[in-house]
């Protein structure tokens, strides 16, 4: 591997361990004689303290970029190429490093601007998943709220962490892989799943991530 | 079904594994079968969980940890994980013995459009309201069968003869009023309850039933839930909202299938404000059929209070917006048995539960009268009924109105054909007949479903707003020169 993808694995597992998993230090003794760790810390993006390892500020801002990357590389394997699911993590691991600036903006649109990866982690927002309404990029998934009507998707992934609001959309049979035709938008959005029609509020139709077929 | 054995994380956190052991845990006495109860446990569902804590309160710690560990391998909830599966698994059964024809829109599904279509939708609504509850249970069945069974069945024959009966039995006439009197449980409690308000709601039954059956309400809830959003409500709440229009009291019990504590709350706050009842609708649209302009002030007063109360407290209130989603089921003709069976059993539950109080109100009206305590709270009235420029006769009807809301209606009803009011006078006293507190069974209903603390509170702010309300249209009214 590439001193450079080295480094960002390394700042990712630090984010891991210490930002998501609100730890400050993470133990150092295994990482000692490692070169990417001295590269690390002359950047300034670690410090060493008391033998543990941490993220300075400027280390922190850096993670989170390459988190960013590289759960954005896990949705559009999961998503846009259907990788069987053991794949995802390798392919992922080695196609995130390829991901940057520009590129990694127009995936994030590609795919929705996704909150999430697939595995339920939190994908930090970039610069673009603020201005998303202006784009000129046409997206592969969207939140079926933008479908238009009588256009069918498939549903790519469930966006809610609300328990009540994923019964109801178990409820209706709408899962990863159901085909939803749009058929209505207005008062409220009329799906058909199956040979069932329901209505639903826009809330809802926000958080139900579909392909268009 | 079977789950997979193989899993990425530790074995004995699979699905399958931990179901088994589960299962293990589980005697056999309960009415589902153990991998039921076990599938069940996994998807944390709390009907099951208190059931098994009162049958094995054991092993529930050694289950817990059994799904603890099997959530932290998800980052979904375990009924998603399942859902997942169990789809595949239909889905492989399905492609193997189904085969599908893609059939041509029928007539039905045409209908269903237009009624969901925004712009064919609510002229359609207005027909069905028009048609179904203003023609068929506000003129024929309020209007046509109540008079016949009022006036030509009960004042010409059974009343008398009730008069006599007792007059025979009771020698004390202090009893005799009590039976039979102005008021009385047998002249006034029981023929309201029988000859007028039963046809009026059996009527309305009848009509909620065949459009109930039609599933033509949710369609309705799916054109109406934007703008019940507004209001802190979501489109669910037209049932009981509907409801309200036959009986009040019934949809406040039925408000019992909203989600939410805050929706259960607003959606009984203005069913007590703002949702006249059948029986309050036949004697307000006799009243004002004389009066078109004066009806549709009303009826647009109304609706604005409905809405603007609405969206206040929906603003003032705190907790969460409430979501929706309905299932839109195919449009059916109904079966004619099932509206009769709905419509019967509707009509027992609410002579069941409305009889006695119709009754109770004419107790207590009599005590009320030989107390002398009923003198005393309509003086009370009489300073706010002439502040919104009503006959000081007016009062007397508030407070029967709060016994049967429709029976204030009808004390109005005589006031006008006694002529002592104006078209001006009668839209303010509609105005604020309707808006005021709930009838004595709403009331009690409200407390018994609410609390008793909200329950009052609910009713002082109906009182308040009825008189607030009455108060300013009086007021534009007379600043405007208009007289109707």
């Amino acid at each position: 591997m590439e001193r450079k993808d080295r480094i960002e694995e390394l700042l990712e597992s630090l984010w891991i361990i210490t930002v998501e998993g609100q730890k400050d230090k993470s133990d150092f003794a295994l990482l000692r004689d490692d070169e990417a760790i001295k590269d690390l810390i002359k950047m300034g993006y670690v410090f060493v303290k008391e033998n543990q390892l941490g993220l300075t500020e400027a280390g922190k801002i850096e993670a989170q970029k390459c988190i960013r990357r590289h759960r954005l590389a896990e949705r559009l394997m999961t998503d846009v190429f259907v990788e069987k699911s053991k794949l995802i993590h390798e392919t992922s691991c080695k196609f995130e490093h390829l991901l940057h600036k520009d590129l990694e903006k127009s995936i994030c649109t590609l795919l929705g601007h996704p909150k999430t990866c697939p595995h339920g982690k939190p994908i930090p927002p970039g610069s673009c998943c603020r201005g998303a309404s202006k784009e000129y990029l046409k997206k592969i998934i969207m939140p079926l709220a933008e479908l238009e009507i009588k256009k069918k998707g498939k549903v790519a992934y469930l966006q809610t962490g609300n328990r009540d609001i994923l019964q109801r959309m178990i409820a209706m049979g709408v899962l990863p892989k159901t085909e939803i035709l749009l058929l209505q938008k207005f008062p409220s959005y009329v799906i058909q799943v199956g040979k069932s029609q329901f209505a639903i509020d826009k809330e809802m139709a926000s958080q139900i991530y579909v392909r268009q077929v | 079904m079977q789950f997979e054995k193989n899993h990425d994380g530790p074995i004995e956190h699979s699905l399958e594994i931990a179901l088994e052991t589960i299962e293990g845990l589980l005697h056999d006495r309960y009415t589902l079968s153990r991998r039921a109860v076990g599938l069940l446990l996994l998807q944390e569902d709390h009907e099951i969980q208190e059931m098994v804590k009162e049958s094995q309160p054991t092993i529930l710690d050694h289950i817990e940890k059994i799904i603890s560990g099997v959530k932290a391998t998800y980052a979904y909830p375990i009924e998603y994980e399942i859902a997942l599966l169990r789809r595949d698994e239909v889905e492989r059964i399905i492609n193997r013995v189904v085969k599908v024809k893609e059939k041509e829109q029928g007539i039905a599904e045409k209908v269903s459009a237009l009624m969901m279509n925004p712009i064919a939708g609510f002229p359609l609504l207005f027909l069905i309201l028009y048609f179904g509850l203003y023609k068929f249970v506000g003129v024929f069945g309020a209007g046509t069968v109540v008079r016949y069974i009022e006036e030509t069945l009960y004042d010409n024959h059974l009343n008398p003869l009730l008069v006599k009966m007792v007059a025979f039995i009771i020698p004390w006439r202090i009893l005799q009023d009590l039976m039979v009197g102005e008021y009385g449980i047998l002249t006034l409690g029981l023929r309201y309850a029988v000859a007028l308000i039963l046809p009026i709601v059996t009527f309305f039954f009848l009509v909620f039933s065949v459009i109930e059956d039609t599933g033509y309400l949710p369609r309705l809830a799916m054109l109406i839930d934007r703008t019940f959003k507004k209001i802190g409500l979501s489109g669910r709440a037209v049932i009981p909202m509907v409801l309200g229009f036959g009986c009040a009291t019934m949809a406040t019990l039925v408000t019992r299938t909203l989600p939410t504590k805050r929706e259960r709350l607003i959606a009984t706050m203005l069913l007590a404000l703002a949702v006249p009842c059948s029986a309050q609708l036949g004697v307000i649209l006799a009243l004002l059929g004389g009066h078109p302009k004066a009806m549709v002030l009303w009826a647009g007063i109304i609706m604005m209070v409905f809405l603007f109360i609405g969206f206040l407290t929906a603003r003032l209130l705190p907790g969460e917006r409430p979501s929706f989603y309905i299932e839109i089921p195919p449009l059916r003709v109904p079966h004619l048995g099932n509206i009769f069976t709905k419509t019967y059993v509707r009509v027992k539950w609410y002579f069941l539960e409305i009889l006695p109080l119709f009754l109770l109100a004419s107790v207590l009206i009599w005590l009320g009268k030989l107390t002398r305590l009923f003198d005393f709270l309509i003086f009370l009235f009489t300073k706010p009924v002439a502040m919104i420029g009503l006959p000081k006769e007016a009062a007397k009807v508030f407070l029967f109105g709060f016994f049967r809301r429709d029976y204030g209606a009808a004390g109005l009803y005589d006031l006008n054909k006694d002529g002592l009011l104006t078209g001006d006078q009668l839209l303010v006293a509609c105005v604020a007949l309707t808006l005021f507190l709930p009838c004595i069974a709403q009331f009690l209903m409200n407390l018994k479903e609410r609390g008793w603390k909200t329950g009052v509170g609910i009713s002082l702010f109906t009182l308040l707003i009825s008189f607030g309300i009455a108060f300013m249209v009086n007021l534009v009214l007379n600043k405007l020169g208009i007289s109707l």
